[in-house]
């Protein structure tokens, strides 16, 4: 059965692994997705923002949440789909791995400042300070700085293997960074406060309050989806522009 | 698995585990450095050094909160369940301080036991709740320490 499952698996890397099909393939996806992303996001803010009740104590200024908490969540992910994409590209040799990684890199940075600055935004009334250097918040600038270094490292080999292979490493070098931002503020005391939206047991969140949330999880989820493949089809055509498809393309 | 696709395949195990291990006994040494405060219960034991900015951290004790009628002196407690310590600060508190709430304060620790604050935090808890809800929760939390006098 593993060897059917693997066979499968090999079957549509292969397949996915050509620029070609994965520029073709992802144009029929991008307005759908395009779609989906503006609907649940649109409709997310709306409930969010307007139809949420207010929280007892922190009034309306909770409402970054709805902003606040989906940015961060794909930040991290981001990460991983950066060194997953990194490690597939250094063990199978897959040039749109490499490109998915690199592309993946700008989109996590932005998500992650965003997280800083919301973050920041909301500390001020909450919390009475913009910054404080807990481990939350340490760990997080951390994962914007290997953002930036995977970002640098790209741009700083005129060979473009060299490039993708230390960004590569740096990807997988990174991913220990995610499990300490994810449990930081369980192992030790910080301002942050714990996780509300727990993977095991029940969140500590009104469902009213929870609903929206969920529906802008799910809206970041599809919009970074999107971004994600609107990066790697320009990485497709900047690094391919001498094949005859590309070529195709502009006539 | 191709011989040399194993190979590279090892090689990622390995970056990542060297990384993770590394990284992660880097963490564990550091780990009482990485704490954002003190606990009461540290500070009076002696762990937290006196005459350098620290900070401590804790729940407001209730009915400890005193403000001075004519300046921006406030004084209060904050305890970790085991230890309270009393804390001195001049200034605007946050919004969302209140007794029975967390706060973490900046500041000195004088040889006096009491610490001086410099800055005063307040710690959000993770839950979110409507204002109807946390009435009702309150009343419902009256109501049983009514129906239970023993217990006060």
């Amino acid at each position: 059965m593993w060897q059917s499952i693997l066979k499968f698996i090999q079957k549509w890397f292969h397949r996915f692994g050509s620029p070609r099909w994965f520029y073709q393939t992802t144009g029929k996806w991008l307005p759908y997705l395009a779609v989906i992303s503006v609907g649940l996001l649109v409709l997310g803010s709306i409930w969010g923002l307007g139809f949420a009740p207010q929280d007892a104590r922190q009034g309306n200024s909770y409402r970054i949440i709805f902003i606040h908490v989906p940015i961060s969540v794909l930040a991290m992910i981001g990460y991983y789909v950066m060194a997953a994409a990194g490690a597939v590209a250094l063990i199978w040799k897959i040039k749109i791995a490499n490109m998915v990684m690199v592309s993946a890199a700008p989109l996590g940075a932005a998500l992650t400042f965003l997280a800083l600055l919301t973050g920041s935004i909301w500390g001020k009334p909450t919390w009475g300070t913009y910054w404080v250097w807990d481990a939350r918040i340490t760990s997080m600038l951390i994962l914007f700085f290997l953002y930036l270094g995977v970002i640098a490292l790209n741009q700083a080999f005129t060979s473009r293997d060299t490039a993708y292979k230390a960004c590569a490493i740096l990807s997988l070098v990174g991913t220990v960074n995610i499990p300490i931002i994810y449990k930081s503020v369980d192992w030790w005391y910080t301002l942050h406060q714990p996780a509300t939206i727990k993977l095991t047991g029940a969140s500590s969140i009104h469902p009213d309050m929870l609903k929206p949330l969920i529906v802008m999880i799910l809206g970041f989820y599809c919009f970074y989806a999107l971004v994600l493949m609107l990066n790697t089809r320009t990485e497709i055509l900047a690094r391919e522009w001498r094949s005859s498809w590309v070529r195709g393309l502009s006539q | 698995m191709k011989p040399a696709r194993k190979q590279r395949l090892q090689l990622v195990i390995f970056i990542v585990s060297v990384a993770s291990i590394g990284i992660g006994l880097a963490v564990y040494a550091l780990r009482d450095n990485i704490n954002l405060f003190y606990t009461p219960s540290q500070m009076l034991a002696g762990e937290a050094p006196q005459n350098t900015r620290i900070r401590v951290g804790g729940m407001v004790v209730v009915d400890s909160f005193v403000r001075n009628e004519d300046s921006l002196d406030t004084a209060f407690e904050v305890t970790d369940g085991a230890a309270n310590i009393q804390i001195q600060y001049s200034g605007i508190l946050p919004d969302l301080f209140a007794e029975d709430e967390a706060a973490v304060a900046l500041g000195y620790w004088t040889s006096e036991k009491i610490f001086k604050a410099e800055e005063v935090m307040a710690k959000h808890d993770e839950e979110y709740t409507p204002p109807e809800v946390a009435d009702a929760m309150e009343k419902a939390h009256q109501a049983t320490d009514k129906n239970a006098p023993g217990l006060h």
